[in-house]
């Protein structure tokens, strides 16, 4: 008893510290950056101000912020549409199979993404795999690029992303209880209004937390806009690796991922609040319960 | 079988799971109004039947027909057929209300008729104050009152119930076996009731199905199958019984035959026909044996002799366990009598001799299968 208390402590105690040093420490420091003073060679020099920040209310940044929200917000419906279908196959498989295809779908993992979307640059590329396919199959007369359009950039993060849809989609779905599908049909609800009234919306917790595991890194992702997007339209991403790397603009940068920070953490707080709150709301009325 | 007012019938139905028979040629006709009940050890195809009249299933062969009409291509949601599920499968994310209301809405009843039903019937199983409630938040009682209303408030033409009490403890599965037997009078609604407990089924309904591994063994009243057991299967199923040995000796007239049970010559009667030197198994129910002191009241007319080996008292009976005389160490009886206050000389001493007799015309005589 005592001895698990005191394995419990050290346990706490050892993520409590790791979150300290790799997650608060320097998000603290990106923090105080934010409010220093840029200079050309020391990258920042001592000197409180809100210069950065000034600086960000721009509508060029605010055009960069709702781009980046927006492709990101689309990237997330992508995911969910593809995602769905995806992991509700995987959670009706047959139980001999369902690990084998969920490791499946973790495979890709084991290769870094970097090199997976150069791997896909060589498919979507002139004369590149996908190309030559449509070619031979007589589909286009010449080659033809799919690269540097927005049509890459989604295949892009669908790609690199789609896991994380769709592994808490397929927690979501194997959880439900099937006798509550049969219960539907029984009461008269066809398959598509079972689905509409029970599984969609008793599926909707790993619907949110998979739109938020994609939405937040599709928010910061910069080298998908940049290698299959060419950079043409320029995201946050992007925009705070272009103030640190290239401009030296560490407080602009510093401010710029501050605010995506607080954005996104205002962004949990909302979601958790939906959560609790479907929870505890009593619904007034079967009738005014929306049918499809 | 050729009831008139037959709500469903089953003719010759039979389903095979893989390599499996599930059922086997069931032929059934529910009648309209009753309750029926399906009495079988775990596996004998209990579900598998209930899932073919709600439409989960369709029959491997056989037809399936619910108000004259051939249903087997009738999916469930067309079905005017509602399940009470084992484990209540209320939706967790809606309320008593909505629960309840699903179906009329999913029927496209109007509002106003919609919302007075659905009170109606929460009222009629005690569960008014309870309708903006989520089913997480009520007991195991209160769920299965919910689920029992979501499916009448359909008027459905058959309400089926899958082991509904399986999850409730002893004593509010006897509150709510009185409750759902009292309401299904009350709905005039039929009830076809799914258990592999006896004395729920005997206490519940008005014909009782006795199946067992995909086959129906008999179909009757619960004093019918008690009292009148087609086979050894539904004897032994169906209550505590014993089952003696005998020899038919000879036919003495009608109904009546002389036979040698267990090693005594005793009278029985039967309406089979039997010949002199069938094997028989005369099967008596413990409250129907009289146990006798051997030594001062001797029964009139011949016995079987044995001595005591236990008593147990049980409040208003006594089990007296009798092991028989024979060869072999002989069979051990059981005897079930009322405990009498007056009678200070119910308790037997272990190893007394005793005679057991038992009421003649009691006795279910079978041909040894
Ligand atoms: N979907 C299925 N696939 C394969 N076999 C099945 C399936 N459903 C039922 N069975 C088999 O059919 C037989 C009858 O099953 P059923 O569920 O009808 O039994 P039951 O009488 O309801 O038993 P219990 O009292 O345990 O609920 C069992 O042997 C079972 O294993
Ligand atoms: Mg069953």
């Amino acid at each position: 008893m005592h001895d698990g208390a005191l394995f419990r402590r050290i346990c706490i105690l050892g993520v409590a510290a790791w979150l300290l040093v790799f997650a608060l420490a320097p998000n603290a420091g990106l923090l105080v950056v934010s409010f220093l003073t840029r200079h050309p060679e020391d990258f920042v020099a001592p000197g409180l101000t809100l210069e950065a920040y000034g600086r960000l209310m721009d509508p060029t940044f605010a055009a960069i912020f709702w781009e980046s929200v927006r492709l990101a917000a689309l990237a997330t419906l992508v995911c969910l549409l593809a995602g769905y279908p995806f992991a509700y196959g995987i959670a009706r498989a047959s139980r001999r199979w369902r690990p084998w295809l969920l490791l499946l779908v973790v495979v890709p993992f084991w290769t870094n993404s970097l090199i997976r979307t150069y791997a896909v640059i060589l498919i979507l590329k002139s004369r590149g795999v996908l190309s030559n396919l449509l070619e031979a199959l007589g589909l286009t007369s010449g080659p033809v690029s799919l690269l540097y359009t927005d049509t890459a950039m989604f295949i892009g993060f669908t790609y690199t992303l789609l896991p994380f849809m769709v592994l808490p989609l397929f927690a979501a779905i194997e959880k439900l209880d099937r006798n509550l599908l049969d219960a539907a049909r029984d009461l008269g609800a066809g398959s598509l209004r079972a689905f509409w009234n029970v599984t969609l919306p008793l599926t909707m917790p790993g619907i949110l937390a998979g739109s938020m595991l994609v939405f937040l890194p599709a928010l910061g992702m910069f080298y998908i806009p940049e290698l299959l997007g060419g950079g043409k339209s320029m995201l946050l991403g992007n925009f705070i690796k272009n103030q640190m790397l290239l401009a030296r603009d560490w407080p602009l940068g510093a401010a710029a991922s501050t605010v995506l920070t607080v954005a996104l953490a205002v962004m949990i707080v909302l979601w958790r609040l939906a959560t609790l709150r479907a929870r505890q709301d009593e619904d007034d009325d079967i009738l005014t319960e929306g049918a499809p | 079988m050729a009831d008139q007012d037959c709500i469903i019938e089953l003719r010759g139905v039979s389903k095979r799971f893989d390599d499996m028979l599930a059922l086997d040629g069931i032929d059934l006709g529910i009648r309209n109004g009753e309750f029926l009940t399906l009495l079988g050890p775990s596996g004998c195809g209990k579900t598998t039947i209930l899932r073919i009249l709600s439409g989960f299933e369709a029959p491997t062969s056989g037809e399936v027909a619910i108000a004259g009409r051939r249903v087997n291509d009738v999916p469930p949601e067309r079905r005017q057929v509602n399940t009470v599920f084992q484990n209540y499968a209320l939706f967790p994310h809606m309320t008593v209300e909505a629960n309840v209301g699903f179906g009329l809405r999913m029927q496209g009843t109007g509002r106003a008729e919609a919302a007075r039903r659905v009170a109606d019937v929460l009222r009629t199983v005690h569960m008014d104050g309870f309708a903006k409630r989520r089913p997480g938040r009520l007991s195991g009682g209160q769920q299965q009152r919910v689920a029992i209303a979501r499916a009448v408030v359909n008027n459905p033409l058959v309400l089926l119930l899958d082991e509904p009490f399986s999850a409730l403890d002893a004593k509010l599965r006897k509150a709510m076996q009185l409750e759902i037997k009292h309401l299904q009078r009350q709905l005039g609604i039929t009830f076809v009731f799914v258990t592999h407990d006896q004395q729920e089924a005997f206490a519940m309904s008005d014909r009782v199905v006795v199946m067992n591994e995909g086959r129906i063994e008999q179909v009757g009243t619960p004093q019918e199958i008690y009292e009148n057991p087609a086979n050894l299967t539904v004897a032994r199923f169906v209550g505590d019984i014993n089952i003696l040995d005998a020899t038919i000796a000879e036919k003495v007239n009608g109904v009546r035959y002389r036979a040698v049970v267990e090693g005594s010559s005793m009278p029985v009667e039967t309406r089979r026909d039997f010949a002199p030197g069938d094997e028989v198994k005369v099967l008596l129910r413990p409250e129907d044996l009289r146990v006798w002191r051997a030594v001062d009241d001797r029964p009139e007319g011949p016995f079987l002799t044995g001595r005591i080996e236990e008593t147990v008292y049980k409040g208003a009976t006594v089990d007296i366990i009798v092991r028989l005389e024979g060869q072999d160490g002989g069979k051990t009886l059981l005897a079930q009598e009322y405990f009498n206050e007056d009678d200070q000389e119910i308790s037997y001493a272990t190893g007394e001799t005793v005679a057991v007799t038992w009421v003649n015309g009691w006795e279910v005589v079978l041909p040894d299968a």
